[in-house]
């Protein structure tokens, strides 16, 4: 691709993005560029810099270095309130004076939009979360799921550029999340808007992301699709973020392997590197193997549970046995961060 | 869970306790249509005539007028100075900010005679002469804790976050203020207002300190009550404040309590339902 075909699909463009609180570099001159219609994730644990990035573009926070453009306009200096983004807020930020239907019917309001059409889109955007039927109530007679679907709609109905979503799931529990996992990203699908999304969570990550930029201390460590980010990791950080880290050094050369690719042999197998298993956890349908290995380091190794039962499973903790895999999964990878 | 007995018990005592607060306004009630002006049981002729005496008492009337101009005033300097004050330690953080927090609240914890006392020898140090004023400013004293308490627990349970979504979403400053905080804020605002006036209005102790020749409401009631003639018209003037002061707090309770269910977003009952 050419640098003139990606400027002219960049939604959202960060270059040389740099925040300071006191002291703290927050965001470290971050480079990003979000094409347009995209499901964009910035993953990284917390105090690494994805959320303050997400409030820089959202016009929260002002940049000390570096400029945010939107659909190629630099924005650094404008105010929320004339960027064309929303935001889907972690605590979900309802106003709680309002019914649902004035919550969703805002930003309409705030931009003067008749009110006959104002009403036609709110009911529409209802519609699309699945709460059509709670137009009138308040806020506090909802659950937290339906609450979260009320501010993603209050967003997506002024069709904004692109949507901001920071943690939008975070206070939810699993099932729950999944569920609205889908149905983001659906949503998303549907009315082919951008979606910048924050978490902390690698398979809420993996499952919605069209690419995914992992940070950590306030930079970004690698971009890319999340099967490349995950079978790829160029740094032991992102492979460590993105599944487990399993790294190891060998004559000199660092590289990351899978665990799932990793084979559990016994221990007068003629192949593999031998060690001994230190941790072994029945996890249903699969075991996880914690193997210390006698060439240097500590190995995760999944294995289906074919043949084997808990009971046996158990048993394996202490014992001798070689681990093997094709040499094509291993993973060069930088050392360090 | 109780048995069934437990539950007779308690709801027998919580009978005797509602009973032994309001027995006594009862009587002041009934007295009020006692037709003799000796107060004896059982009463023996009822009458309306005392509701007559009493409003055309002319020193009556003043020192009415004169208890709710005060409570107006003082009032309007607590919901002016408490909501800046509480904005100030919910907003920004600064030096000395508990120390602040900490003198704001002490009046309503000082006794009442404290106040007075050394509001008293303060105006008389300054030079202030006594007037309605100085009987304001006193009750401004604990008027401000009580808005400045309402506004800074609405503000606490309100998100931050509100502001920015509204900025997000397209409104300015002004708009965010008319349509975001000014709804969330103002029956908190109501409800210290009211509040601050009923304590105002009752108020007594710090009042006899700071007031001059004036005589407020509760300070006619005082007197009348220690003289004895009048008792008739100080039992028709309690069963009117019984009754004025029942509503108002009724209502700053519902305001107080709708905002919280509305701000603290606690109530979850209704849930779960869609899900």
């Amino acid at each position: 691709m050419s640098q003139q075909v990606l400027q002219t699909d960049a939604d959202v463009r960060c270059v040389g993005l740099t925040k300071r609180f006191g002291e703290v570099l927050a965001v470290d001159s971050v480079d990003l560029e979000v094409r347009r219609g995209e499901f964009f994730t910035m993953l990284g644990p917390s105090g690494s810099g994805k959320t303050t990035t997400l409030r820089l573009i959202a016009g929260f926070e002002r940049p000390d270095e570096g400029r945010v453009e939107l659909a190629g306009n630099d924005v650094s200096r404008e105010p929320p309130y004339a960027r064309n983004v929303n935001t889907v807020f972690q605590d979900y930020a309802l106003f709680p004076h309002m019914t649902v239907l004035e919550n969703v019917e805002y930003g309409l309001l705030v931009r003067r939009v008749r009110k006959d059409d104002r009403r036609r889109r709110a009911h529409a955007a209802l519609e699309m979360v699945r709460l059509g039927g709670l137009a009138q109530r308040k806020p506090s007679q909802l659950s937290g799921g339906q609450r979260q679907r009320v501010a993603l709609a209050r967003a997506i109905v002024n069709q904004p550029r692109a949507l901001l979503l920071d943690e939008p799931l975070g206070a939810l529990d699993l099932k729950l999340r999944q569920q609205l996992q889908i149905e983001l990203k659906q949503i998303q699908k549907e009315l082919g808007m951008t979606f910048v999304y924050v978490t902390h969570d690698q398979e809420e990550a993996l499952t919605m992301s069209d690419r995914i930029a992992v940070f950590n201390e306030g930079r970004v460590e690698q971009v890319g699709a999340p099967a490349e980010m995950y079978e790829h990791p160029r740094t032991e950080f992102v492979a460590g973020f993105i599944g487990t880290s399993n790294v190891l050094v060998r004559n000199g050369r660092t590289f990351t392997v899978r665990p799932e690719k990793i084979r559990v042999l016994p221990a007068d197998a003629g192949e593999g590197e031998p060690g001994v298993v230190r941790a072994a956890v029945y996890l249903g349908a699969v075991t996880r193997y914690l193997v210390e290995l006698e060439g240097g380091g500590e190995l995760v190794a999944l294995q289906q549970n074919l043949e084997v039962s808990s009971s046996d499973v158990h048993a394996m903790e202490g014992k001798r046995v070689r681990l093997a895999w094709r040499p094509d999964v291993e993973f060069a990878i930088k050392e360090g961060t | 869970m109780e048995s069934h007995a437990t539950k007779i018990g308690l709801g027998v005592w919580t009978a005797l306790v509602v009973a032994f607060l309001w027995i006594p306004l009862v009587i002041i009630a009934l007295y009020a249509f006692n037709a003799s002006p000796i107060q004896s049981w059982p009463i023996t002729s009822w009458s309306t005539k005392w509701f007559g005496v009493a409003w055309h008492d002319d020193f009556l009337r003043s020192s009415l007028r004169l208890s709710i101009e005060v409570g107006l005033a003082a009032t309007a300097i607590a919901l002016v100075l408490g909501t800046m004050a509480s904005f100030a330690i919910q907003r920004f953080a600064f030096f000395g900010r508990d120390s602040i927090s900490f003198l704001l609240l002490l009046p309503i914890a000082l006794p009442g005679i404290i106040t007075g006392m050394a509001l008293n020898s303060f105006f008389s140090f300054a030079g202030v002469a006594f007037s309605i004023w100085t009987i304001v400013i006193g009750h401004a004293t604990f008027c401000v804790v009580v808005v400045y308490n309402n506004v800074l627990a609405r503000l606490r349970r309100t998100s931050p976050s509100l502001v920015e979504a509204s900025m997000d979403l397209g409104a300015d400053g002004w708009q965010t203020f008319r349509y975001v905080t000014w709804p969330t804020l103002s029956t908190a605002l109501v409800a210290g207002g009211l509040l601050a006036f009923a304590l105002s209005f009752d108020e007594v102790i710090v009042t006899t300190f700071t007031a001059g020749a004036q005589t407020t409401l509760p300070i006619f009631i005082l007197d009348n009550l220690r003289q004895g003639q009048q008792l008739p018209v100080v039992n028709v003037v309690a069963f009117a404040i019984i009754l004025f002061t029942v509503i108002p707090v009724w209502v700053s309770q519902r305001l107080t309590v709708g905002g919280e269910t509305a701000a603290g977003g606690r109530v979850t009952a209704v849930a779960t339902q869609t899900e």
